[in-house]
């Protein structure tokens, strides 16, 4: 089912691609033409995706629980840290400065990612 | 690979046949009885059944579960039925239970709502006193603040405590706060020393029974089912005769037996969760609503069977 779902993703980046209207498309780390860079993570099955994530100093990434538990978003350094994120709760976070970003899930620490800020 | 999985037509690691052997264990509890400091423990599924024979013991009491009042997705859109269907079954028993233990979760979302539906909910129980840890769901704000003041008021530090009941020690312990990132359930220093000082006057002839929310073995630490310092705080208990841990979190029946300790998780009273490694993640399983009400209260399971890739000890339950 997640293949098909991944596969459904793909067959639409590329149909959006086409059409060219990339700079719309709330894809991971799109940018739009003029405004400033925007990127989602989802949360899904227990997973921060992408785990590891790069962008560009001043985008503000959005976070959104598609789980039917709550979630996290903390950074190792409590640089940021959301509320509990019920399903389809979004937390959303502007990195302002270059660095490498370690963040969890703290309900269920098990669940680690990255985001790099260039 | 399990018996659970027969047929599986959809590749979710879940078919009808084992869906309903797992449905039949929401809503209800255990029962445990101490023999001489060995326990046992029943499903009350079987207990109102009379497929378990002698329950009179030194002391009865009962453990519930992962209430997780608040939840309300498709595996279980009314979990405050379910959960009255639990009190329902202790308050049968022919002899009521001394008290009953809560491990965790009793909320989804540690919302007052959700606290006071539980609290609300739980008045109905026949017994003497309910005691409480909490489970991650129940610290999600204020550092579990809420919960201490409302179900916790005679604990110490985030909510550990410990009685004498029949020559018994308990120990509830708190496993869900301060977690570390890519860690597991952490019980930390300050309640490590607490332990250790707790047992230290005890005659090592005391059954102990320890509770707590996460497991305090190793179930399944890829899907966070474990405690990073658990074996620190069984050291402390080592030279006892008898140990009984009793966990929740995982949302099913495992068993398993250490040397001078017993192991044993309970079931939900609101949905079930995949076994380890059988699903994607360990997240609530989906199911159909019309069939969760036609599970509940089934028998025809009297046992559970435990993965023995883990090994861990089948537990039968009849």
């Amino acid at each position: 089912m997640k293949n098909t779902r991944w596969m459904l993703g793909a067959v639409l980046t590329v149909l959006t691609a086409f059409a060219g209207i990339v700079s719309t498309q709330p894809g991971l780390a799109a940018k739009a033409a003029d405004g400033p860079a925007s990127a989602q993570i989802k949360i899904d099955n227990f997973t921060f995706g992408p785990t590891n994530l790069t962008v560009s100093s001043g985008t503000t990434v959005t976070w959104i629980n598609n789980d039917d538990v709550p979630h996290t978003v903390v950074s190792d350094d409590k640089v940021f840290r959301s509320k509990a994120l019920d399903t389809d709760d979004k937390f959303s976070y502007t990195f302002t400065k270059p660095g490498t970003y370690n963040y969890f899930c703290s309900v269920h620490p098990k669940m680690t990612a990255k985001i790099v800020v260039k | 690979m399990s018996d659970y999985i027969k047929e599986n037509l959809n590749k979710d690691g879940i078919d009808r046949r084992g869906f309903l052997k797992c449905m039949a264990w929401v809503g209800t509890g255990t029962l445990c009885v101490l023999k001489g400091g060995v326990l046992k423990s029943y499903a009350l599924s079987d207990v109102m059944q009379h497929k378990v024979g002698d329950f009179q013991g030194d002391l009865s009491f009962v453990q519930i579960s992962d209430s997780h009042i608040g939840f309300n997705k498709a595996a279980n859109p009314d979990v405050t039925a379910t959960l009255r269907e639990a009190i329902a079954k202790v308050n049968a028993l022919a002899t009521p239970p001394a008290f009953v233990l809560h491990t965790g979760d009793l909320t989804h979302l540690s919302k007052p709502e959700e606290f006071d539906t539980l609290a609300e909910s739980l008045k109905s129980l026949k017994t003497e006193r309910i005691f409480y840890v909490p489970g991650e769901h129940d610290v999600l704000e204020d550092n579990g603040g809420m919960f201490r003041e409302r179900f916790g008021k005679d604990s110490m530090g985030d909510g550990w405590h410990s009685f004498d009941r029949n020559g018994i020690h308990f120990i509830g312990l708190v496993n869900v706060m301060n977690l570390k990132p890519g860690g597991l359930g952490t019980l930390g220093n300050d309640q490590l020393e607490w332990i250790k000082k707790d047992v230290s006057g005890l005659k090592s002839s005391t059954p102990i029974v320890v509770y707590a929310h996460i497991p305090l073995w190793a179930v399944y630490p890829q899907w966070g089912w474990g405690t990073d310092d658990s074996e620190q705080a069984l050291s402390y208990m080592k030279r006892f005769g008898s140990v009984t841990v009793l966990n929740g979190h995982i949302h099913q029946t495992m068993q398993k037996v250490e040397g001078n300790v017993t192991f044993h998780t309970a079931c939900s009273t609101a949905f079930p969760q995949p076994q380890p490694g059988q699903a994607d993640s360990p997240g609530p399983m989906k199911v159909p609503d019309d069939k969760l009400r036609q599970v509940l209260g089934i028998t025809d399971v009297n046992f559970v069977r435990g993965n023995q890739s883990l090994a861990i000890v089948d537990s039968t339950l009849a």
